[in-house]
């Protein structure tokens, strides 16, 4: 077993140089620093001297791969390459726009994101889970076919119908909850309420469709007709066999996401005013603030592949089946 | 007479060469029976005819939208024409009303007056009021009237559109009752009790519906702005129907850059195995890993830079923003093939094991052939579920990005454009709720269709699903 998980953090290093590589060719070859500076400083009457400074100041002025008027090995480490995109992989993001350490503002707005996501994301499973198993149960009845159909419609509707919608009639007119806002400790707790009620309410149509096509797919097999022939009741064949099984791909899905709700949502964050990663960078997209957005998609995937390896361990754990190669 | 100028943008010719090749395949498939039975299947589901009339009728929205030209100037001469700047559409001259009759600022629905009070000069006298509309209910004398006005109007469109539709569902009963040799009487009796070999009632109801609809809409809108007006005057009815054509475009034209990467790399992979497979699983497990948003943000920044740092080539205003609109489905489609792929790698690693496939191979037919007879074929269904379960997805997309600021171009009409303008009215008094009413609503509308028609395909084509529903 730590052999396997030895060799899948190994695969992975690969797979970030290529995003870094990605990055740095999207952020700095394609889209030199003299085209950041000059969409920074405004694209007309710029002079020369100014992206000058600013690339001195952002320190973008060195050359990309390779110094050439450097001695020894700082050839290869006094460049835009070293100093800007390889050291992220030491978590070394260097500063925004605004002068901030991107480290440390990643630091103090996870738990923020975190706050969010998290609540959304298991009461969402919950909530979907349940839907799901009623459909699954009242099957082949009206009750499913107008399940579904309300599924799709909920589904077709837009994620930023459900946060205007539920900001202007649950905060706005019934004065309910806060209408944005965040704080720390107890008090969040009222700050956090709606938006992790739009947050499970826009996931119920799309979730609950998918949960029920796996508990579907189980309740066509072998063991489940022989648990009914044996005389269990079709609640306990639901709950013990059906549930059971059907959550090994449910919960092998949802790992996979588990780490990147570090990062937030960005919608949701930017519309509820929360100081979480998602609407730091939202800000930073909308700022045009290359080094954050550079440090964001990192994260972004250095998360993932994180999940990717969790997926796998979890996948040998919950179903013995799963043979290790 | 003016002359016209044609323009042929971009995404234009694209989205009539995906027509063309939509017909192709229609074609194609008809000529082909197990090709026909699934589609066959597909459109005896009520739900699914319904979703694609619905459908149909924002295609023709959109292609009508995609014709445009640039007008001549009124005062150029006639040897040497000069034409206007303003790119305009086939579906512009059609409704020019309504693009034409702007008013000062916001009105609610069918009002008759501006949303706020202004000075107003009355009887000598200056007043504070609701001013007047300069177009919308112009016609009535006093407030009095706007209700019966509009109920009559509804009425009269309602009652066109039904009787268009009678004599539609007329012409209709006598040609099939003429094709299938049955009296008039008999084949009607067929319809009501829903024995046809086609959902007839709803594709009729739903015709019927579409065009009381559309009729009641026309009579409203000749008098009225029927969606209100927005931040500059325009009618929301006309920015929600422009609209359109971007979310159709960008729902198609990013499958359009989807398929080749998804099919080729997918097939190759699943087919060849070996270090092909392994370079394009490590290609797409990369592209995968970076959060979408960011690699588009990114993408579209860059655009940006390049439309900024060369706006000589880009003539019209909305040729940038049509290059735009284009880069964005590039992109989109180039960060969204690696879910099709995957799925595709699968199924031809399953597949390549296949007796059928072996035979082949020892019969020493090349690979080429292999997957383009005996691979791709049996792979098609897949890939269009993926299309039509896509698209809804896309055109959802699109509200986030624009709000985001990665979007379409600002000056485009979009319904994510009309949602970010709006968003923020809603903090006025009183409340500015019709813009955004009216994107969600064109929005879901478009969105409920496609995911309901996505429904039936998937059901008509996935073998998996079987006699189960």
């Amino acid at each position: 077993m730590l052999a396997y998980i030895l060799r899948r953090l190994l695969y992975a290093i690969p797979i970030l140089i290529g995003v870094n590589l990605l990055t740095f060719t999207l952020f700095f070859v394609v889209n030199t620093p003299d085209d950041m500076a000059r969409l920074q400083l405004g694209a007309k009457h710029v002079t020369p001297e100014a992206i000058d400074r600013w690339k001195v100041e952002h320190g973008y002025d060195k050359p990309l791969l390779l110094n050439a008027a450097a001695t020894g090995s700082a050839q290869f480490t006094d460049t835009i390459f070293f100093k800007h995109s390889a050291a992220m992989f030491v978590f070394e993001f260097g500063k925004g726009d605004d002068g901030r350490n991107i480290g440390n503002e990643i630091r103090t707005r996870m738990g923020p994101s975190l706050a969010i996501a998290l609540p959304v994301f298991v009461i969402g499973l919950l909530v979907n889970i349940t839907f799901a198993l009623l459909m699954v149960f009242f099957r082949a009845t009206y009750l499913d076919l107008w399940g579904v159909v309300l599924c799709v419609v909920l589904m077709s509707i837009s994620g930023l119908f459900y946060i205007i919608a539920g900001q202007y009639f649950i905060a706005k007119l019934w004065n309910l909850l806060p209408i944005s806002g965040f704080a720390g400790g107890i008090d969040g707790f009222k700050f956090i309420l709606l938006p992790v009620l739009v947050g499970v309410v826009a996931g119920i149509g799309s979730g609950s469709r998918w949960y029920r096509t796996i508990f579907l797919e189980e309740i066509g097999k072998d063991y489940v007709r022989t648990a009914r022939a044996k005389g269990l009741s079709e609640v306990r064949v639901l709950f013990r066999h059906v549930l059971k099984n059907g959550m090994i791909p449910i919960l092998t899905g949802a790992v996979v996401v588990l780490p990147l709700l570090f990062m937030g949502s960005l919608i949701t964050e930017s519309f509820f005013g929360i100081p979480g990663l998602g609407s730091y960078t939202i800000d930073a997209i909308q700022a045009q603030d290359f080094a954050v957005v550079r440090a964001m998609v990192f994260l972004g995937s250095f998360l993932y592949i994180v999940g990717l390896i969790l997926t796998d361990i979890s996948y040998s754990w919950v179903d013995p089946r799963v043979r290790l190669q | 007479m003016n002359s016209i100028q044609p323009v042929i943008l971009w995404t234009d010719a694209l989205i009539f060469a995906l027509l063309l090749a939509v017909l192709v395949l229609v074609w194609l498939i008809r000529r082909q029976e197990h090709l026909r039975a699934p589609w066959r299947a597909v459109a005896q589901r009520p739900m699914a005819m319904g979703a694609a009339l619905v459908l149909g009728v924002f295609v023709v929205i959109g292609l009508l939208d995609s014709l445009h030209y640039r007008a001549q100037l009124t005062d150029s001469p006639a040897d040497a024409p000069q034409y206007s700047v303003e790119v305009l559409s086939v579906f512009d001259a059609l409704t020019s009303e309504l693009r034409s009759r702007q008013e000062k600022t916001y009105s609610a629905p069918l009002a008759m007056q501006l949303y706020a009070k202004e000075f107003v000069q009355r009887d000598g006298a200056t007043v504070r009021d609701y001013p007047r509309l300069q177009y919308g209910g112009a016609h009535l004398q006093h407030a009095d009237e706007r209700l019966p006005d509009i109920t009559r109007r509804t009425l009269v469109g309602a009652t066109q559109g039904g009787l268009a539709s009678l004599l539609l569902f007329g012409l209709l009963a006598g040609w099939q009752a003429r094709q299938t040799q049955v009296a008039v009487g008999a084949w009607l009796a067929a319809w009501r009790q829903g024995g046809l070999n086609w959902p007839g009632r709803t594709v009729v109801l739903m015709v019927a519906l579409l065009l009381m609809l559309g009729g009641a809409l026309a009579q409203l809108a000749a008098g009225y702005h029927v969606f209100g007006t927005d931040k500059v005057g325009q009618d929301v009815l006309y920015i929600s129907l422009k609209s359109i054509r971007t979310g159709l475009v960008i729902g198609t034209l990013t499958t359009l850059v989807t398929l080749p990467l998804a099919i080729g790399f997918g097939i190759a992979a699943g087919y060849f195995r070996g270090w092909v497979d392994d370079i394009i699983q490590y290609l797409y497990t990369v592209l995968n890993s970076i959060p979408g948003v960011l690699l588009i943000a990114a993408a579209v920044l860059i655009v940006q830079v390049y439309i900024e740092s060369n706006p000589d080539i880009f003539d019209t205003a909305a040729a940038r923003a049509d290059i735009r609109l284009l880069a964005l489905c590039l992109i989109m489609g180039v960060t969204s093939w690696t879910g099709l792929a995957r799925l595709l790698r699968g199924e031809s690693l399953k597949l390549r094991t296949l007796d059928y496939v072996e035979a082949a191979r020892a019969f020493g037919v090349s690979n080429t052939r292999i997957i383009s007879r005996h691979i791709f074929p049996n792979l098609f269904h897949l890939v269009l579920i993926a299309i039509v379960l896509d698209f809804s997805g896309l055109v959802l997309a699109e509200a986030v990005l624009s709000y985001i600021g990665v979007g379409v171009d600002p000056a485009m009409y979009s319904w994510g454009n009309m949602i970010n303008g709006a968003r923020l009215e809603l903090a006025r008094e009183p409340v500015v709720w019709w813009q955004l009413g009216a994107a969600f609503a064109f929005m879901f509308t478009l969105v409920l269709a496609a995911n309901l028609f996505a429904d039936g395909v998937r059901d008509a084509f996935d073998p998996r699903l079987g006699g189960r529903r």
